[in-house]
């Protein structure tokens, strides 16, 4: 069963349709490149199936079940998890708090509980923080736990926002841009980084992307867009000699220079 | 029907005058994001001055009112200066908790024996009051005076605000402090224009109010302010024919209360149409509704 | 149950302040006058921790708390005015409905109104106070036992110190577990960003609910405590000038704070009284213009309040042990 079926999915904000018709299927453990200009309409993809905007029309399916209509808390407890191209942490929080918050749904002690700090509290507790710690290690951010997560570097600050988003325990994971800002010995990392998480948490993975080297060694399906609409799909290798993606990106570099 | 006609004419007497207050609140919203607390009080003072220049000290009304919009302007640009700037770039909520601070200060202030003192007073007519009877209905000259000097200064705002290059500044401002910055704008200098334009129309208010509604006090300014703002929220904050709007929204309410149900609920009823209105457009009657950019 | 060292230090804090009261209550410092204000900052305290758990915890911006201090005011103290007869359990049953009424009325109006952002909540939850206010002065037209605008008295006073103290203890340690679990880190996440919090899987719609109803039920329980030690209820106790009180306690307190809200909430209430002795009967007129003052100047001396996001340890639950790995610790929530 396909992971992620999106069929004929449409957005408009007034008059502008920023997803036009969008059609894609996710297989598990892929790791697919959602590439194109600005303002294509890529990001409002990741808001359309993570539930924060309402489609205009269209299906989303995750694991053969309708999304579409769900709220995003509700999508996001199903197992799709995503990252923000402005970093959205909880940026007065400390960096195992960012993490340890988002256990929320799956915690296993009620109100009372907590309230009353039970043994089952503190035994729930303790294996919420280890699980967090667990992933804090695996992305190397454990030493900086007890930091405020506004404090840490920005490369620290993405790779904390990818740990949260594994905190959810997600089975696709949607990340935007996650190598903006990050010089070439860092993408480098990011990109390894990316292959690790896929591997030890079983993800299929979807990936907005600017830096062509990125997306050319991690993907092994492109998609591109342009003006809210698919303009190619194919293999890294097939999108790089694709003439009409060359268009959309060199047209577009004309018009700004 | 000439009652009900004489009401609806009563409430816009009253909207007008919240509509003074409130274009304070949704000017300075605009510029800084900041519920200006203090406004109300800025009414009060100025009601007090309007009162001592003409009952008082003997000044003929029009420079009476010039002087307590000259002072209030002056006292609107200080607050600014002292107490809101500081806290520019602070949380929104310091700043809240300044403007409450001051709102505080005017009020206990002018309570002073040596200010205005805590007392009532009495606001002698500045003229008699004449009264028309036009196809049944009661007009006043109070009223006629309120409307024409209402719609004077609403057209010398909107000149203001779109035709000169204080207004354009203001309105750069309201956009985006650095961008205005960046285009040469002196937002600091305009932030201040807007306060002491602001706090002179509230000034303006403040003396037709003790003209129409003879008496004075110096906790007088809390209730009006609070209408006032909830008016600028009603029409949508930081949009000036919204703060027009839900002004004369909300003195039509009060009044047409007062008169059929009950004055006593006058206040209930204005807040909570508010909170309707917020429920199904929670940015206001002509607000634009924003998506949060992700 | 085991207690950690930081609770211990709570409860060796607490004691050491309590005897101190009943020394300086033994050999007469502690007149009644200042038991009283002492009594009082008490009560505030657990009105200001519900504000606290509002608006500094979740982000939730409200302006009248005040109303939902004076609906557990009136409702217990009426309850109690009218049925009880000095007996002790229908005391602390009448503060229960007086905290559960006030919650419940918070749900009522919090489900539509939660939905509004910032200044636009703080002007409903605003306009709410005076609703209430009104509902307050004109109450005695349903039921004549309010008194309406001339005041409510002849509820049994029956709060004295040691009770509000223990109430108060036991309210800081209840917020502290609260806060320090998944349900306070849940909030405290919605504060921080609500889209990503939803995005994340977080039910912000109930957990906003759920801490308004909390906090807005500890004011009714405050109220209820109020009722019950002041022998005259009256609407304008409960106005909006009220709810600038309990606001400006938990932001000059530091926001996300119990520590700053707790020793402002105290500050606060000894400052008003403070000034009243120092100015004398020549100055008592400046009491306000002072107070404004105060205001205004430590808001801009220190913007984030006192203890924005810190705490003292004595309010920290216990620090977590890993299992696994090196010699570690880590704090609970100290966001």
């Amino acid at each position: 069963m396909p992971v992620l079926e999106i069929e004929n999915l449409s957005k408009a904000f007034g008059g502008l349709k920023a997803v036009n018709n969008f059609s894609l299927t996710l297989e598990e453990g892929e790791i697919v490149g959602l590439i194109g200009p600005n303002g294509a309409g890529k990001t409002t993809v990741f808001n359309l199936i993570t539930g924060l905007y309402k489609p205009t029309s269209g299906t989303i399916r995750f694991l053969g079940e309708e999304i579409s209509g769900l709220p995003p808390f509700k999508i996001s407890q199903r197992g799709i998890a995503r990252t923000f191209q402005n970093i959205r942490l909880f940026k007065g929080n400390t960096v195992l708090d960012n993490v340890r918050a988002v256990f929320h749904p799956r915690i296993k002690y009620n109100f009372f509980d907590a309230l009353l700090r039970t043994p089952r509290f503190t035994a729930e507790e303790l294996r919420v923080t280890q699980k967090a710690m667990e992933l804090l290690e695996a992305l190397n951010l454990d030493k900086r736990a007890n930091e405020k997560a506004a404090n840490l570097a920005y490369g620290d600050q993405r790779r904390l926002e990818i740990a949260r988003a594994l905190a959810t325990q997600p089975r696709l994971l949607l990340l935007d841009e996650p190598a903006a800002g990050m010089n070439p010995a860092e993408v480098r990392h990011m990109v390894q980084l990316i292959r690790f998480i896929k591997e030890k948490y079983k993800l299929t993975i979807l990936l907005i992307e600017h830096q062509m080297g990125m997306v050319m060694n991690l993907c092994e399906r492109l998609v591109v867009m342009d003006f809210g609409q698919i303009i190619a799909k194919g293999t890294p290798l097939e999108i790089r000699n694709n003439p009409v993606v060359l268009e959309a990106y060199l047209g577009k570099g004309a018009t700004v220079a | 029907m000439e009652h009900f006609l004489e009401q609806v004419l009563n409430g816009f007497q009253l909207g007008l005058m919240y509509a003074l207050i409130a274009l304070g609140y949704t000017m300075v919203y605009g510029v800084v994001q900041l519920i200006n607390f203090a406004h109300g009080d800025v009414f009060m003072v100025g009601a007090f001055l309007g009162y001592f220049g003409f009952a008082v000290w003997g000044l003929p009304l029009p420079l009476a009112i010039l002087l307590a919009m000259a002072s209030c302007a002056l006292l609107g640009v200080i607050i600014e200066r002292i107490a809101y700037r500081p806290l520019r770039y602070a949380p929104k909520i310091a700043a809240l908790i300044s403007a409450i601070g001051v709102s505080l200060f005017l009020e206990y202030f002018s309570s002073l024996k040596f200010v205005f003192g805590p007392n009532y007073r009495v606001v002698p007519r500045p003229f008699p009051e004449i009264q028309w009877k036009i196809a049944g209905l009661t007009v006043t000259n109070i009223q006629v005076i309120v409307f024409v000097v209402v719609l004077i200064m609403l057209i010398l705002l909107q000149i203001l605000i779109y035709r000169t290059k204080t207004g354009m500044a203001m309105r750069t401002v309201a956009v985006d402090h650095n961008a205005a910055r960046l285009m040469g704008v002196n937002v600091d200098t305009t932030i201040s224009i807007t306060f002491a334009i602001g706090s002179a129309f509230a000034a303006l208010g403040g003396v037709l109010y003790a003209i129409a509604y003879p008496q004075i006090h110096p906790f007088m300014g809390i209730m009006p302010g609070l209408k006032a703002f909830t008016a600028a929220v009603l029409g949508g904050i930081g949009i000036i024919p919204g703060a027009v709007l839900g002004a004369l929204i909300m003195g039509q309410v009060e009044t047409l209360t007062s008169a059929y149900i009950s004055s006593q609920m006058r206040d209930a009823i204005a807040f909570a149409i508010l909170i309707l209105v917020l429920l199904f457009r929670p940015t206001g009657l002509l607000g634009r509704t924003e998506t949060e950019k992700v | 149950m085991k207690l950690s060292r930081n609770t211990l230090f709570f409860f060796l804090g607490s004691a050491i302040f309590y005897a101190l009261v009943k020394i300086m209550q033994f050999n007469g410092i502690l007149t009644p006058y200042w038991q009283l204000v002492l009594d009082q900052a008490l009560i505030i305290v657990i009105g200001a921790l519900g504000l606290s758990i509002i608006y500094g915890f979740t982000g939730q911006f409200s302006l009248g708390h005040a109303a939902f201090y004076g609906i557990g005011a009136y409702t217990a103290g009426a309850l109690d005015k009218v049925y009880g007869n000095g007996n002790m359990l229908f005391f602390f049953l009448s503060l229960l409905i007086g905290a559960l009424v006030a919650g419940l009325v918070a749900f009522i109006i919090g489900l539509p109104i939660l939905r509004l952002r910032s200044d636009y909540l703080g002007i409903a939850t605003l306009g709410f106070g005076i609703i209430v206010r009104v509902g307050m002065e004109n109450g005695n037209k349903l039921f004549p036992v309010l008194g309406g605008a001339t005041g409510m008295s002849g509820t049994p006073q029956l709060a004295q110190f040691d009770l509000i103290f223990i109430l108060a203890l036991i309210i800081i340690l209840l917020v502290r577990n609260f806060i320090f679990s998944t349900y306070g880190r849940a909030c405290i996440s919605i504060r921080e960003d609500e889209i990503a919090a939803d995005v994340m899987g977080i039910d912000t719609t109930r957990y906003k609910i759920l801490a308004f109803v909390l906090g807005c039920a500890l004011a009714g329980l405050a109220g209820g405590i109020y009722a019950h030690r002041y022998p005259f209820l009256h609407p304008a106790s409960f106005d909006f000038l009220k709810s600038f009180d309990f606001l400006l306690i938990v932001v000059l307190g530091g926001l996300g704070s119990m520590t700053g809200t707790i020793i402002t909430a105290i500050g606060w209430v000894f400052l008003l009284e403070v000034l009243r002795v120092v100015l004398g009967q020549d100055f008592i007129d400046w009491r306000g213009v002072i107070y404004a003052l105060i205001l205004v100047v430590s808001i801009i001396v220190r913007p984030q309040g006192l203890f924005s996001g810190k705490e003292f340890r004595l309010l920290v639950p216990e620090q977590l042990k890993m299992a696994t790995g090196k010699e570690r610790t880590y704090a609970g929530s100290g966001n």
